[in-house]
């Protein structure tokens, strides 16, 4: 008993989350983990000791006030639970599901010390799911408009957090539904889209406007949004959106994707549904390239569309940035994994791809400074039978701001120069966060920059006069 | 967001104009650059040109001919009617400044994008030379238009039904070869395009080519347009769609354009599969 009465789970293991079976899962896109039951969520909240030190809320990037929402799954009360998490995250539902939380919160909670940490993510989870709705309402307008570019968490969590303060929120999204990398990268299997769509839904119960379509750059520039238009702050989050590739010769073959292009067709345009128009190569075996969450989702795409699946890593598997759970369910779902290989050359027959050629890798240290370098092992090639390669390298952020706007600082990387504290870019009024600025990294520091960068908007156009408090 | 169909004016048999209300798009849209389409929550993305476009009116005009699924899912609708999807307007306006002496070749429905960088051209007051080719005279588009803003304009066809009988690379050939010529721009089938570079190539003269790729975003995330230009990576959607056609590697984009996987397979004929869905 602790000193709130509250029994404790003194279990070193995390209560178990019901997932389907590998053979139930590899043929559809059902969510293949299924949340817990009241029950399971008791029980695993019962683990939190609610110590002292918090060192979970330290770790999480957005501080959110976990052994506050995990208490109150303790004594029942979920609505309760959901209003901290919210009021700390635009998408509860989004992070328990696709934080690397292994990273964050749980590898600093003190019962990992001894056991395995508290399943924080799927409590939060587990709170999203089931909380009953909330009861959002537009704050009274306070007569100030502020543009946000981009509606990937960054500028979720911008719109929410001015929304709440007052203002009139434009979203501009270039594509043709909400989300970011949230809707065209994350597939279904992993984030179901009605979780996404119901989080985001929020957003309009708050007053906040989401205008989809609309290139910012193209459609309209920065200079018609803060001129014509009427917005007195306008937030940049548009993310690192643009594939790269290995520079190898075979690449521009057809048959060969980048992971976006691959996951964009399957989880935008449902490429894996008769009924939609898009179609996608059906290969018999599919080679992956790379090492993150987006290698582990294309291949898992790649596996559901009947494929045999490969994936290639230059380095070991300790080293990969993919979430850990992630790479467990790509086993159980048969998924080859060859590590220390790297690719250089896809070659075609008549214009198909037959094989992918490799070079095995190994650490090199140098006796010095006993610095470990990766060097490709001389002569020890193979070649991987496939007909479809997809490229999973990383991602860069997108130009098209770049080239439109000449009075925004750019660094060498295409990434947008901001202070650091205030988020304020070189252009007067206009501010950036998430990826646009960081280069490719996770959803919930793209939420901590939106809520830090709507703090200071805030901030900004109250010293100047636009809005009165 | 919906955006209306004003109007729909069969150019031919297999080519169709829609003038569709988009006020931002036509407010910002310049010669080269093309909207991205999706008709339906079912439908697939896909690039068209913005033949032209009317900013009083807030409206702008696409030129499609119907070749594969979505395509012909689109001629069945009609004025009045809307599309679900309009983004634009996308790629890199074509650099047409400075430019005197101008010789524009163009296949089939090609014609859609070289009107309005022809019309941007006269603005300027160049000198426009056109030559036009088609598979016969059922796949006319535009002639009127075209003659109308050009200082010579030639037509050829496959079969000799309208024009002279032959390919438009002959006519160049005489074109360029007093040298007075500044640009050439080919828009049209990729062996076409590439066989007008090979020409031109030899007579030193600065060609534009117009790389019309599969795309799905359109805003630089898919990169399904990549081709390789001048040895690198680029993509048809932010850098171009125009390229310096001497650099293009054309047997790599062809290679990519046969690619059957990314298209939905379709008899070639308006069928059955869209009476049910489109409304």
């Amino acid at each position: 008993m602790t000193e709130s009465g509250k029994k404790i789970n003194l279990s070193n293991n995390q209560t178990p989350m019901p997932c389907l079976k590998p053979e139930e899962r590899v043929d559809n896109f059902n969510e293949v983990e299924k949340g817990y039951d009241k029950f399971s969520a008791e029980n695993e909240a019962l683990r939190c000791l609610n110590c002292v030190s918090k060192p979970c809320v330290t770790m999480c990037p957005v501080n959110i006030d976990i052994p506050g929402f995990i208490n109150n799954i303790c004594s029942g009360d979920l609505d309760k639970s959901y209003s901290i998490l919210y009021n700390y995250n635009a998408l509860p539902a989004v992070c328990g599901r696709v934080c690397p939380q292994e990273k964050q919160c749980q590898m600093a909670c003190v019962r990992g010390r001894n056991g395995e940490p508290v399943a924080i993510g799927r409590l939060e989870r587990y709170v999203a799911d089931n909380h009953k709705k909330l009861n959002l309402k537009p704050e009274p307008n306070n007569g100030c408009k502020v543009a946000i570019v981009g509606s990937g968490p960054s500028g979720i969590a911008c719109a929410k957090e001015l929304a709440t303060l007052g203002y009139s929120v434009t979203i501009f999204e270039a594509l043709h539904s909400p989300g970011g990398v949230m809707l065209y990268g994350i597939p279904e299997f992993r984030l179901p889209k009605k979780i996404l769509e119901k989080e985001i839904s929020d957003l309009a119960c708050l007053g906040v406007n989401i205008q989809t379509d609309v290139v910012i750059g193209k459609t309209l520039s920065i200079d018609k949004l803060l001129g014509e238009l009427e917005f007195k702050a306008v937030y940049i989050s548009t993310g690192a959106g643009t594939p790269k590739f290995l520079g190898i010769p075979g690449e521009t073959l057809p048959g060969v994707y980048s992971a976006n292009e691959f996951l964009t067709r399957i989880n935008l345009m449902h490429a894996y549904s008769q009924e939609y128009d898009t179609p996608v190569l059906q290969a018999k075996r599919t080679v992956i390239v790379g090492g993150g969450n987006v290698a582990i989702d294309a291949a898992r795409c790649a596996r559901r569309l009947g494929s045999e699946v490969t994936i290639v890593y230059r380095r070991t598997e300790t080293e990969m940035p993919a979430r850990k759970e992630e790479i467990v369910h790509a086993k159980e779902e048969g998924i080859k994994f060859l590590f220390l290989s790297n690719p250089t050359k896809i070659c075609a027959e008549n214009g198909k791809i037959t094989h992918m050629q490799c070079v095995k890798m190994e650490y090199l240290v140098n006796e010095s400074s006993q610095e470990k370098k990766l060097c490709a092992i001389k002569n020890e090639t193979f070649d991987l039978q496939a007909e479809c390669v997809i490229i999973a390298i990383g991602t860069s952020p997108n130009a098209i701001i770049k080239d439109s706007c000449s009075d925004i600082e750019f660094d060498d990387r295409g990434r947008i120069k901001v202070n650091d504290e205030t988020l304020r870019t070189s252009k007067k009024r206009v501010y950036a966060g998430g990826d646009i600025v960081t280069g490719a990294a996770t959803v919930i520091l793209a939420l901590k920059y939106g809520k830090k960068a709507a703090q200071n908007i805030h901030k900004d156009l109250i010293a100047s006069g636009d809005v009165t408090t | 967001m919906m955006v209306e169909i004003i109007d729909k004016i069969a150019l031919n048999k297999y080519t169709s104009k829609m003038v569709l209300r988009a006020p931002d798009i036509a407010a910002s849209a310049k010669a080269g650059q093309f909207v991205i389409i999706r008709i339906d929550e079912k439908g697939e993305r896909i690039p068209l040109t913005i033949a032209g476009c009317d900013i009083d009116r807030g409206t702008i005009d696409i030129i499609y001919q119907k070749v594969g699924f979505t395509t012909y899912k689109l001629d069945y609708k009609n004025k009045g009617q809307s599309i679900l999807n309009v983004v634009g307007p996308l790629g890199r306006p074509s650099e047409l400044d400075g430019y005197k002496n101008v010789v524009i070749v163009v296949g089939g429905s090609g014609c859609a994008i070289a009107y309005p960088q022809a019309k941007a051209l006269s603005e300027n007051h160049a000198k426009i030379s056109v030559i036009c080719g088609f598979r016969s005279k059922d796949f006319i588009i535009l002639e009127k238009e075209l003659k109308s803003i050009s200082d010579s304009f030639e037509m050829v066809t496959d079969d000799g039904s309208s024009g002279n009988k032959g390919l438009v690379t002959d006519v160049l050939q005489n074109k360029i070869k007093d040298g007075t010529a500044d640009l050439v721009i080919a828009v049209g089938p990729l062996p076409m395009m590439k066989a007008v570079c090979e020409i031109t190539k030899n007579f030193r003269v600065k060609t534009i080519v117009s790389m019309n790729t599969i795309m799905i975003d359109g805003t630089g995330m898919c990169g399904g347009c990549r081709l390789t230009v001048g040895g690198e990576t680029k993509f048809a959607c932010l850098d171009g769609p125009d390229f310096d056609g001497h650099k293009v590697d054309f047997d790599e984009a062809i290679l990519r354009s046969k690619d059957s996987s990314n298209s939905k397979p379709f008899c070639g004929k308006d069928c059955n599969l869209f009476k049910g869905g489109l409304k």
